[in-house]
């Protein structure tokens, strides 16, 4: 009665997978299970790629577990189960003063793939990623056996779990450290970047704690790398609710996004904004997850489903990174998600995790159509990235080839050796773990 | 609920998703939430998380419906809050029909858990609703009681026959100026029917919560939720029982 056969995807829905799910409601029930079986935990599947799928094998949905444990409002502590969605925590918390320190780009994300994948959000140039601001987490080791984890106590278990893609056990849940923000409103100043070195001087020059820019990734020549960049500060105020969210009914045709419908609307998305630029008042939902408005959006690229490529690149390799966009805006393959973001350096003496993705640099993210060429680009994107000491990010990528990522990843070895410890018989990898081989050192 | 007047919620079987969808959604405009089941530990937390939605009280309660020994005790933590008492019921049981049919004993449980339980639960809370006057019962049927199926029969007779005793409870507290609510939800994503294959046009908890509470603002006495399944069941029913008896739909 408690597995049962389903095929799903990752969001980009690229890859599809068949295998048995169990989705428990209760503790209790989630314990009577993992006492016999050992199985990988996947949360809402907002991972692009074949990170939450576990092909012909097993794997659990946490998304019913989602209960808030407990919140210290004085401390600004706060426990919950690992299947509570970002964006929830958000429209609790905020109203008593809280956020979840970094947030992603989306609030369907649940905490424990946050973890699992060490997301970052737009203070990172500030706060760090998600796992700078955990304190513990509770988790279901191979086996059975339940383990808190702490800095303190097991640090190489600990920080292997952060952005361990879930290879290391099931997170039940765990307590985070909140950020104070002044209320549930966001105050946005908006301005246009005209080409790629004023963005970047726009965003080395940021001092606002949120920022995020949107780059048009079909502009050439002398706009190429132009964009807006968003600043934002949250608020005392009283705006409007947020509409209910209109969800996308059903696949879109291929000419939706072809190169010309894109370039035009990159277009006019530019100058949506005034050139003196603008400041907007806005519930905090609106510029925190912007796309979470429409539900379904993945549908927009078709049945054959996008890639999204993310990558960091280091802050002096700025020519690099104007190289790897001319080469997406010369391949005409972009759609208009694209997004420019000012990463900054480690908040603590370290990365959060071995694995995490975050790096002092510039982080760029653009959506990619599946189609014939879209999947070379990329190769060719990765090796960009590689040679220019970069990092290609694996809770987005469905593509990337296994030497090239592993060379990435400094701590990737001593990950292997915790991970291969934790779980010895490998029944947590999932498809990711898999085609990348990432349970084996390089 | 007028303004500042408290309701309490009594949450009956409070640890199935769509009463968990249901006690948020109250949570957050600021009731009173007392959670009746029998896993005290996920109650626990949960009556947290509902504390921490906006509930101004939230407490886990232990009841089974097949032993009413904890009926009274919950009522009598009722009594002490001010203001109107609510119930809605969520229990109910549903064993593969398989497995009732090799073990005929099972239909016992069935009828206790989704019928005579929250039945007799609710008779013994009816004096104290009628005397403060007002408050408001959610009684959670299903699309299997309007007409016996090959499939789940037993389980859709006891419904049937909650549907048939809320009847006659909305006609009594009526007369008291208490409403009473009767859902019939259709295919909805919970534990209960996570394995069970055939299901379309499948609800989320959250989706027949809010039908929930939009019924009760609108005093509704009857709804379908989703509601097209009004339209489903209307063919169902009408369909002559001796073409009905060859179908196994």
């Amino acid at each position: 009665m408690t597995w049962k056969t389903d095929t799903h995807t990752g969001w980009g829905r690229v890859h599809s997978t068949t295998g048995e799910l169990a989705r428990p409601e209760r503790q209790s029930a989630l314990l009577r299970l993992t006492e016999t079986i050992t199985a990988p935990a996947i949360g809402m599947r907002r991972s692009y790629g074949d990170a939450p799928l576990n092909s012909d094998g097993r794997a659990i949905d946490m998304t019913r577990l989602d209960r808030i444990i407990s919140f210290d409002p004085e401390a600004g502590l706060l426990e919950a189960e690992a299947g509570v969605q970002i964006g929830v925590l958000a429209d609790v918390l905020a109203p008593q003063g809280w956020l979840p320190a970094v947030m992603p780009g989306t609030g369907f994300a649940t905490l424990g793939g946050c973890i699992a994948n060490d997301v970052h959000g737009k203070n990172h140039h500030i706060d760090g990623s998600f796992g700078d601001h955990v304190e513990s987490i509770t988790i279901l080791l191979a086996g059975g056996q339940r383990k808190i984890l702490t800095p303190g106590r097991n640090k190489d278990l600990f920080r292997a779990t952060i952005g361990g893609l879930g290879q290391t056990g099931v997170i039940l849940s765990a307590k985070l450290r909140l950020k104070p923000c002044v209320g549930d409103v966001i105050m946005v100043t908006e301005q246009r970047a005209a080409d790629f070195d004023a963005f970047i001087s726009l965003l080395d020059n940021s001092r606002a704690t949120y920022s995020v820019g949107w780059i048009d990734a079909t502009a050439q020549g002398n706009a190429l790398g132009r964009g807006i960049l968003e600043e934002a500060e949250t608020g005392a105020g009283l705006v409007p609710a947020p509409k209910r969210a209109k969800s996308v009914p059903f696949n879109a045709p291929g000419w939706a996004l072809a190169s010309p419908i894109v370039k035009l609307f990159n277009a006019l998305y530019y100058r949506r904004v005034p050139k003196t630029g603008r400041t907007l008042v806005k519930p905090i939902g609106d510029f925190f997850f912007p796309l979470d408005a429409i539900h379904n959006w993945n549908r927009l690229y078709g049945k054959l489903g996008f890639h999204q490529f993310q990558c960091v690149l280091p802050v002096d390799r700025k020519d690099d990174l104007r190289e790897v966009l001319d080469l997406i805006a010369r391949s005409g393959l972009a759609s208009p998600l694209a997004v420019l973001k000012r990463m900054g350096p480690d908040v603590g003496d370290q990365p959060a995790g071995m694995m995490s993705f975050p790096q002092e640099g510039y982080t760029l993210a653009v959506d990619f159509r599946n189609r014939p060429g879209a999947e070379i680009l990329i190769h060719r994107l990765e090796e960009m990235t590689a040679d220019a000491g970069g990092r290609v990010y694996l809770a987005k990528d469905s593509l990337a080839r296994e030497t090239r990522i592993k060379s990435m990843y400094p701590e990737h070895a001593t990950w292997c050796d915790i991970v291969n410890k934790a779980d010895p018989e490998g029944d947590l990898k999932t498809d990711l773990i898999r085609r990348l081989d990432l349970r084996t050192a390089q | 609920m007028t303004p500042n007047t408290q309701e309490t919620w009594i949450i009956l079987g409070a640890t199935s998703s769509m009463a968990r969808a249901f006690a948020r959604s109250v949570a957050q405009d600021g009731a009173a939430v007392l959670l009746a089941g029998r896993d005290m530990e996920d109650m626990q937390v949960f009556a947290l998380d509902l504390a921490l939605r906006g509930a101004i009280l939230a407490e886990a309660h232990a009841i089974d419906m097949r032993d009413n020994t904890g009926f009274a005790p919950l009522i009598e933590r009722a009594q002490q809050e001010e203001g109107q008492i609510s119930v809605a019921v969520f229990t109910g049981s549903m064993p593969p029909q398989s497995e009732i049919d090799d073990n005929p004993e099972l239909i016992h449980g069935v009828i206790r858990d989704s019928f005579t339980g929250p039945a007799e639960f609710l008779q013994m809370i009816a004096p104290e609703m009628e005397t403060r006057g007002g408050g408001q019962v959610v009684g959670v049927g299903s699309v299997a009681g309007d007409r016996g199926r090959i499939g789940n029969y037993v389980y859709g007779a006891a419904k049937a026959g909650f549907h048939t005793y809320l009847s006659g409870f909305r006609n009594r507290l009526n007369r008291s100026g208490a409403h009473v609510l009767t859902v019939k939800p259709g295919f909805v994503d919970t534990a209960m029917t996570w394995t069970v294959d055939g299901m379309f046009l499948v609800a989320s908890p959250e989706n027949v919560a809010r039908d929930i509470r939009k019924a009760l603002r609108k005093k509704r006495n009857v709804i379908y939720t989703p509601f097209f399944w009004w339209g489903i069941m209307s063919i169902i029913r009408s369909i002559p029982e001796f073409i009905f008896k060859k179908l196994s739909v």
